[in-house]
């Protein structure tokens, strides 16, 4: 029988019971939310199960939710199974006072440069990253654009002070 | 029977600068012969990073023919050209590269901004992009237009041609250009 979605979710449960959460199927992947400390553990048995095999690490990113107090953070990993083609999402939450994370590095390697690209933008701290330091922004800023308390608009212009034409 | 050959007779010169002329001579100022020669036969560096340099590419090409006004040679080392045309977005972190591109040619130089984006950051009002060019490196003339046409280009360049054939062969010695330049931290 080949897989599904039925059977990773089961599969999983039966790995780590409880503690994933939340699980949905918008547009039929699968998506679910698990604890930012088994982030690592939860890759790893995706990727070395001899079914499931999650070797492939599509996209990693962030989402900043000022709203969800204590857990404003998301990072969210999109996996494929290029075998059997089928695509999940993981998100871990983490409180944006301590963006502390493991770093998938040692088990993708293409999570290197997207996991400078979440702490470019939302300064979401990868612990065990080799090298984690900013990769599209100018060395010298000193802030997480992403992050939605800094307005998008470049703060040094003054010609859009106008009533008219301004912001 | 004649060759099909037609002979371009519709050549125009430049205006010679007004002198004392006799037999076999010509006494004008110095000035206006250097600046003659200057402005006609500018080599332009493109520096093109988005749209703005699709519509240079159509100015170079033979529809508009930036070479009709003495720029046949295009060159890509900054160490040799004289005008820096700057086309397209300039983000923050491309800021310094301009930046050393334009140090790296030799003086007399001129910096022609084209584009909404070059000019002020244009639409890209945001963290990642330079709010005009005009941040980093002196510029000489602003041609606006999102992205301009090639005749707005060629307008450009003639007022650029205009600022060469009249500038004064002291003025990249004057205390103004200086002042101007430690403006922009250079030298």
């Amino acid at each position: 029988m080949p897989l599904n979605n039925e059977i990773i979710k089961q599969k999983l449960t039966e790995k780590f019971g409880d503690e994933l959460v939340d699980w949905q199927e918008p547009y039929g992947m699968l998506t679910f939310t698990g604890p930012k400390a088994l982030n690592l553990k939860v890759l790893q048995f995706l990727f070395d199960d001899p079914e499931l095999k999650f070797r492939f690490l599509t996209d990693l990113q962030a989402v900043h939710y000022p709203d969800r107090k204590g857990e404003e953070l998301a990072i969210v990993y999109h996996l494929h199974n290029l075998v059997d083609n089928i695509r999940i999402r993981f998100k871990v939450f983490t409180d944006i006072a301590t963006p502390d994370v493991y770093s998938a590095t040692a088990l993708y390697q293409a999570a290197n440069f997207m996991e400078r690209e979440t702490f470019d933008f939302f300064g979401v701290n990868f612990t065990g990253h080799p090298n984690l330091i900013r990769i599209l922004n100018v060395d010298e800023m000193d802030y997480f654009p992403m992050r939605k308390e800094f307005p998008l608009e470049d703060q040094t212009r003054t010609d859009k002070d106008d009533e008219m034409f301004g912001r | 029977m004649s060759r099909p050959v037609q002979y371009n007779t519709k050549l125009k010169m430049v205006e010679a600068p007004e002198g004392m002329m006799g037999d076999g001579f010509m006494a004008t100022s110095f000035e206006k012969v250097v600046g003659l020669a200057r402005k006609n036969s500018i080599w332009p560096l493109p520096f093109a990073t988005s749209c703005c340099g699709i519509e240079f590419m159509a100015t170079m090409a033979s529809h508009y023919d930036l070479a009709r006004f003495g720029s046949e040679r295009v060159g890509f080392s900054p160490r040799q050209c004289d005008l820096l045309m700057v086309m397209g977005t300039i983000s923050k972190k491309m800021g310094p590269v301009l930046r050393q591109v334009y140090l790296q040619m030799a003086e007399p130089r001129w910096v022609l901004s084209v584009g909404a984006c070059a000019c002020s950051g244009g639409i890209f009002d945001t963290y990642s992009v330079l709010q005009g060019i005009d941040q980093v490196i002196p510029v000489d003339v602003y041609v606006p237009g999102c992205p301009p046409r090639p005749e707005a280009i060629l307008d450009g360049f003639l007022k650029i041609q205009e600022l060469v054939g009249q500038e004064s062969l002291r003025r990249r010695n004057g205390d103004k250009y200086k002042e101007l330049m430690t403006s922009y931290g250079i030298q």
